[in-house]
């Protein structure tokens, strides 16, 4: 299945797809005003997105080189200071200021800087301590096989059933299409274990276990994968519930418990924003016939269908690593984090002078929503809020 | 780009610290946290610090570097390799250390070039304290040991930086053989050092200076150099600026290659921009591109099996490093590309000669 890139080629096709077969939303997703669009329109929304994305490649510079060293500065800070309380933790004022500083480091790490660094947001600053190829996050999960599920499948197969495993993560029944089985009765369940264990389900995410099962993956290619999953589990667990506990010697106990809950912090709000970012009421599921002669346009509308942004402060940006902007994040996954708010504007401009949906909203009601959703879908007749 | 620096090895005590810090560190190393009080405490990434500027012309700037660990002492006549920050890149650029050795602190003596990325930065407005990076001293532009008892230094413009570094080195040592400088610039302001070396060369009655005025007296011819120089075949030569001089250096020495040595400072070559390009894969495949392919179709088409993923300029699955010449993003018709680059080769088309790197 390949995706055709026609843009070089200033749009010339021999076919030009009606205007209701331009998008192929699952039946129950909604998605009306995306048919609406004639093929020129979707085109011309495309270029328009281009030229914002040209404006803020043209603009790119010091300040944004700037910002990540700022925030990767004061993640290290907060992480130093965070564990350097915990050895006092029997204190229980510090060990509550350091497991909520080791916290936010650790949310940092995961999301402002080691998702965004890993998109290759800021591989043009060519600094090869602060690069895609080289950064390694402080997860359970190996960047390797993350950059291969979540930059080149999540991203390219946004949101299309059977092709994007995002969609349910293998464990959850997360649209209507899939088919209902009683395994699916425990799907809040199996949601708030995710959540809590949300970095051992990143890291296990890439094995595709389901395909091996299926037999459409080779056994020795994931327990290579496996052995590698293996290394880097080894070293966060000595570092996190061995070495650092035992540092403390008799008082080892705060310690363990402090990075405990810090990457349990981390796993419950990073599954939350990250739901949050496909799965509220308005977001769109597609067909894999979708994919079929997909062009720019198109991808960028799916991009933005797919996704729903989560409003807020500053503050509350930088924790969800801008992801929040989810939106922009799928049109410009490769734009410096910190540009995602002043392009937001513009990008909810264009969404309304095409007459598109902007799927937005508070953290308390995007999420209720989610967890309403994977309630529902536990049951055989859950039927989504229209 | 992302050649690692090996330092010294360290003692046993040392090495088992490391481990232990590296099990608290990890993913990152201890010396990422350490750079947060000092950059320049590094094993791996060698750093230095702006400590220092001087304004030696109206274009020219020396900037004093104190190394970080891991430095290794530079023969005179050698050059750095330097990493700036430029508008937030990384730029590489390479200038002569025109410190004497065996000093603590570095110098190199950078002059703008107009229309330049790095050199107006570093001239004229690179901040002291400014943490750069850099790479072990290398070049073979010496002084021969034990150093010749006759000198001939011929420069011209910044070819003066090697020459300085290797007076500066004779005259600290106080061992200033027989030396004749001639040193070409278009106005005696635009020389170089101009008044460290008049001053040498009024305390060291060995050095004789011979400064030619471009501007009013013409460029210097070589054959002049029978009469300004008569033994100048007796002595050892060192010649370093323009292009132009250092081919004539070439066939003036002839008759004795051997007594010649030649510090080229010409910047990489770029060929034309435009589309389409012959590009070599690694040692797998050299391949003409036309305008209209990615470097991943191309390969593909030949037989290669290349790193892939989205094919659309995203996820950057399909990177590989550029080791020569230039790439067209295919996207926008932007020609880019340094030595060391990664390169999307999904969106990149060729643009005139390149070389690809291909990992195993």
């Amino acid at each position: 299945m390949t995706i055709t890139m026609p843009a070089r080629d200033a749009g010339t096709r021999a076919v030009v797809p009606s205007p209701a077969e331009s998008m192929h939303p699952v039946a129950s997703t909604p998605a009306p005003e995306a048919c609406g669009l004639t093929a020129e329109q979707i085109e011309e929304f495309g270029r328009r997105l281009d030229a914002v994305r040209e404006r803020i490649l043209a603009e790119r510079g010091a300040s944004d080189a700037a910002y990540i060293r700022k925030v990767i500065r004061t993640q290290r800070l907060l992480e130093i200071g965070g564990r350097a309380l915990l050895f006092a933790g029997i204190l229980p004022p510090a060990w509550i200021a350091g497991t909520a500083m080791l916290s936010v480091a650790k949310i940092l790490e995961n999301m402002e800087i080691g998702h965004n660094v890993m998109h290759g947001q800021w591989d043009w600053m060519r600094d090869p301590k602060i690069h895609s190829s080289t950064w390694e996050w402080d997860l359970v999960s190996s960047s390797q096989d993350w950059k291969h599920s979540h930059n080149y499948e999540h991203h390219t197969y946004t949101n299309v059933l059977g092709k994007d495993r995002d969609v349910g993560y293998g464990l959850l029944r997360i649209s209507e299409e899939q088919p209902w089985r009683p395994y699916y009765l425990g799907n809040s369940v199996y949601n708030i274990l995710l959540s809590l264990f949300f970095q051992w389900g990143v890291s296990l995410h890439d094995l595709q276990y389901e395909r091996v099962i299926a037999g459409e993956k080779s056994r020795s290619e994931a327990w290579t994968q496996l052995k590698r999953i293996g290394r880097k589990i080894r070293r966060q667990v000595l570092k996190d519930y061995v070495v650092f506990p035992a540092l403390a010697g008799p008082f080892f106990l705060p310690v363990l418990l402090g990075n405990l809950t810090a990457n349990t912090v981390r796993n419950i709000w990073s599954h939350a924003v990250i739901f949050c970012g496909h799965f509220p009421d308005g977001t769109v599921v597609f067909t894999e016939d979708q994919l079929e002669g997909e062009t720019r346009g198109q991808w960028y509308l799916r991009q933005m269908l797919g996704s729903a942004n989560l409003e807020g402060g500053e503050l509350f940006h930088l924790m969800t690593g801008q992801l929040s902007f989810q939106i922009e994040h799928h049109l410009f996954p490769d734009l410096p984090s910190n540009r995602y708010a002043e392009v937001s504007t513009e990008v909810k401009a264009l969404c309304e002078e095409f007459g598109l949906p902007y799927t937005s909203g508070g953290l308390g009601r995007q999420y209720f929503q989610v967890l309403r959703k994977i309630q529902r879908l536990s049951l055989p007749k859950g039927r989504i809020a229209a | 780009m992302f050649s690692t620096v090996t330092a010294r090895r360290p003692g046993r005590l040392t090495a088992a610290v490391s481990v232990l810090t590296a099990r608290l560190t990890t993913p990152l190393l201890p010396e990422d946290y350490l750079a947060l009080a000092n950059p320049l405490w590094s094993t791996t990434a060698l750093r230095g610090k702006v400590v220092g500027r001087r304004e030696e012309t109206a274009r020219a700037t020396t900037l004093r570097i104190r190394p970080g660990r891991g430095w290794t002492p530079h023969l005179a006549g050698q050059y750095v390799r330097i990493g700036v920050d430029v508008d937030g890149v990384r730029q590489w650029r390479t200038y002569t250390l025109t410190s004497p050795e065996g000093s603590r602190e570095l110098s190199i003596t950078v002059q703008a070039q107009p229309g330049g990325t790095v050199s107006p930065y570093l001239a004229h407005e690179m901040p002291v304290g400014t943490i750069v990076h850099l790479e072990p001293p290398a070049g073979d532009f010496v002084l021969p040991g034990p150093t010749p008892t006759r000198l001939l230094m011929i420069t011209g413009g910044s070819g003066i930086t090697p020459a300085m570094a290797m007076l500066r080195t004779l005259a600290a040592e106080g061992s200033l053989p027989d030396v004749v400088m001639v040193h070409s610039a278009p106005t005696p302001d635009d020389v170089i050092f101009g008044a460290e070396l008049r001053e040498l060369a009024r305390t060291h009655p060995g050095l004789r200076l011979i400064e030619r005025h471009t501007d009013t007296e013409g460029l210097l011819e070589l054959a002049e150099l029978d009469r300004i120089c008569p033994d100048w075949a007796d002595r050892e030569a060192f010649v370093c600026g323009p292009a132009g001089l250092l081919d004539a250096a070439e066939l003036h020495w002839t008759a004795r290659p051997d007594r010649l040595h030649r510090e080229r400072f010409t910047p990489p070559a770029r060929t034309p921009g435009g589309s389409g390009g012959t590009v070599a894969y690694g040692d797998a495949a050299t391949l003409s591109v036309d305008g209209d392919s990615s470097l991943l179709e191309a390969g593909e088409a030949a037989g290669l099996t290349l790193p892939s993923g989205c094919r659309m300029g995203i996820c950057f699955g399909c990177v590989l490093p550029l080791r020569d010449g230039q790439v067209r993003d295919l996207r926008t018709g932007q020609v880019h590309g340094e030595p060391g680059d990664l390169v999307q080769t999904c969106i990149s088309g060729a643009s005139g000669a390149a070389r690809l790197d291909l990992q195993n």
